[in-house]
């Protein structure tokens, strides 16, 4: 019956595809009952969706917030926040009641309007690119034709952000941090928008729900038709998510508020709530950059095996996004942050030239399989790319790794 | 101990020097994270940190903070081996003890202090006290909950706070208390029985002087 009335095309109230947009269906209801003019009921509706997804992003916030310190503390052997609330369910309220009672501090030399600009600004570009990504069949809060390309601008807006914070804060560390920042965003963002490109060469559209919808189907009835399950977008989808880690300033690619060196960066002068929305942004914009992925290369809302078709489908791509994000936690648990050298070292000379790679790839990828040649298309992909990363890494070990150290007076 | 060595593990460099395949070491890391993370759910071991307000880690009898008073028996204030004797409160390098000796009155010392203050936000647990002590009475604490929300009155810690008693000691410092114990044990042993010489010496000399003088007796006997 519910699976009918989506088929069919006629939005059923309390179907589960359409469950994430009861709140704008349930506006629009009221408006037109209330009499309110066409436009008022469009606008009406569209603010109920942009509400969905804030509220959805800002509850996923609280949450990763409390998993992430839990994730770190068991890979660490702790227990983690378990005070407030059952197992620590309170944190987050906790946190939030500390940072809005927190004095809020504005230094004498900062610029003062900047300086309360620089948070606001750091959210809004993450709510924004969180509003072209389709979370589901029937859940893509706007539907734009350039969905991709208005990502990648809004998501730029972030480095700025970045650097204005540093900028005003009138402080050394903060814009010793806001440099680090904006050298390694624009170092990264250039593989990370490449990598995409493959993407968008496969597709023909720059529209994400077009995007998710030419992965659907499955090789030999069973492998997922995602980009990732191709030479090309291996390649290209691992490229994009180490820049995107790099993009989302996480662990081991933290720099630009690489405490250690740098007190907080950017964020070195903010306190209480404005310093809390730092945080948000930063965790907005890791839901943004890896719903993107998912997007582009885990196969959107796509179930993963066939015959799991009847549960909804925005299921699907949070089930994705747990995923990834407990991969990020993962990593930043794992791994050590990297030098500001090697870093840009990385960026230039590995990533950047594999990048570009994938792109010749994708494109005999698309001709060879578009005429039938799949073997042919596996036995020149997958050397086109897989030698020249060997090469890289012979390269990047021998030459460029730090020798193994030789203890003179220990070892004799 | 096998399973200790299993999480300290170090890679063997012999290994690590031969050609691997690029990008193995990170996965390398991430299945050690992973291992210790899925570990920390079932092996007790792995979990070293102590809940502190539920659960208290046993202090070491080495672990020394601030002095206390030792007292035998049951009452504080009858059982208090200190004497007034003034010699910890003289040697205290940052003088953080006072002492008023209890007189009767007449004036006369009853060997006992009427006011012992330590002020702890000046004491710096040196433990010279409790070593220059002869009458085994002053020894360093292992309370360490000692936080107030009065830094004058709460920091000073008069007779009632300091005096504990032996059966504290020997709870919080076995072996030193054992070993106090003995010798005080001993010492008084030897107390009694010098006394109780004594008392029969004056006892065999009361008797001679009765047999030297028997006329004397017999004459207060009649009256």
């Amino acid at each position: 019956m519910i699976l009918l009335a989506v088929s069919s095309g006629a939005p059923s109230l309390w179907a589960p595809e359409w469950l994430p947009r009861l709140p704008q269906r349930l506006v629009e209801m009221i408006c037109q009952a209330l009499g309110a003019p066409d436009w008022l009921v469009a606008i009406a509706g569209f603010i109920a969706a942009a509400a969905t997804v804030v509220g959805v992003f800002l509850g996923g916030f609280a949450l990763l917030s409390l998993i992430e310190r839990k994730t770190l503390a068991r890979i660490q052997n702790r227990i983690g926040p378990n005070r407030a609330g059952w197992f620590g369910i309170l944190q987050p309220v906790a946190d939030g009641i500390k940072m809005l009672t927190k004095e809020d501090i504005v230094p004498a030399k900062a610029e003062w309007l900047l300086h309360l600009a620089a948070p606001i600004l750091i959210v809004v570009p993450s709510i924004l690119a969180l509003g072209v990504i389709p979370y589901g069949r029937e859940w893509v809060p706007v539907r734009l034709e350039l969905g991709l390309l208005f990502f990648f601008a809004v998501g730029t807006l972030t480095e700025l952000a970045v650097f204005i914070a540093g900028w005003a804060s009138g402080s050394k560390f903060p814009m010793l941090g806001a440099m680090r920042a904006i050298s390694q965003m624009v170092s990264y963002e250039l593989p990370l928008m490449i990598s995409a490109l493959g993407v968008i060469m496969v597709t023909g559209s720059l529209s994400l729900p077009a995007i998710v919808e030419h992965q659907g189907g499955f090789h030999l009835g069973f492998i997922p038709a995602w980009n990732l399950f191709s030479p090309w977008g291996l390649s290209a989808g691992i490229i994009f998510y180490i820049a995107s880690i790099a993009e989302a300033n996480r662990c081991p690619f933290d720099l630009p508020e690489g405490e250690s060196e740098i007190v907080a960066g950017h964020m070195t002068e903010y306190s209480g709530f404005k310093y809390a929305l730092f945080f948000m942004g930063e965790y907005l914009g890791l839901f943004a950059i890896s719903g993107l992925g998912i997007t582009l290369f885990l196969g959107g809302w796509q179930a993963p095996l066939p015959g799991l078709g009847f549960v909804p489908s925005w299921i699907w791509f949070f089930a994705k996004l747990v995923v990834v994000i407990m991969s990020y936690l993962w990593i930043r648990g794992t791994f050590p942050r990297v030098r500001i050298d090697q870093l840009m070292r990385f960026a230039w000379l590995c990533l950047l030239p594999m990048a570009l790679l994938t792109l010749p790839a994708a494109g005999l990828w698309t001709i060879l399989n578009r005429n039938d040649h799949n073997v042919l298309a596996w036995l020149i992909t997958v050397p086109l790319l897989l030698i020249p990363w060997l090469i890289l890494t012979a390269i990047y070990n021998r030459r460029l790794a730090p020798q193994t150290r030789t203890y003179t007076f220990a070892d004799s | 101990m096998d399973q200790s060595s299993n999480i300290h593990r170090l890679p063997d460099p012999a290994r690590a020097a031969r050609w691997s395949l690029p990008g193995l070491g990170l996965f390398k890391g991430l299945v050690v994270t992973a291992q210790n993370m899925i570990q920390s759910y079932y092996r007790k071991e792995r979990m070293t940190t102590v809940q502190y307000p539920e659960q208290r880690a046993p202090i070491s009898p080495n672990f020394r903070n601030f002095p206390f008073l030792a007292y035998d028996g049951v009452d504080p204030v009858a059982g208090l081996r200190c004497t007034a004797c003034s010699i910890c409160e003289k040697e205290c390098p940052p003088q953080c003890i006072y002492i008023v000796l209890d007189r009767d009155a007449n004036g006369k010392s009853l060997k006992r202090p009427r006011i012992f203050d330590i002020d702890v936000s000046v004491c710096m647990n040196c433990g010279i006290c409790s070593e220059v002590c002869p009458f085994d009475s002053i020894y360093m604490d292992g309370e360490y909950e000692l936080s107030t929300d009065d830094r004058f009155d709460g920091l000073l810690f008069g007779l009632d706070r300091l005096a504990k008693s032996a059966d504290y000691h020997m709870k919080l410092r076995p072996e030193q208390a054992t070993e106090v114990a003995a010798r005080r044990k001993a010492e008084e042993d030897k107390k009694l029985a010098t006394q109780a010489a004594k008392e029969a010496k004056a006892k065999a000399e009361q008797a001679k002087k009765q047999q030297e003088l028997p006329g004397q007796h017999e004459k207060g006997a009649d009256v």
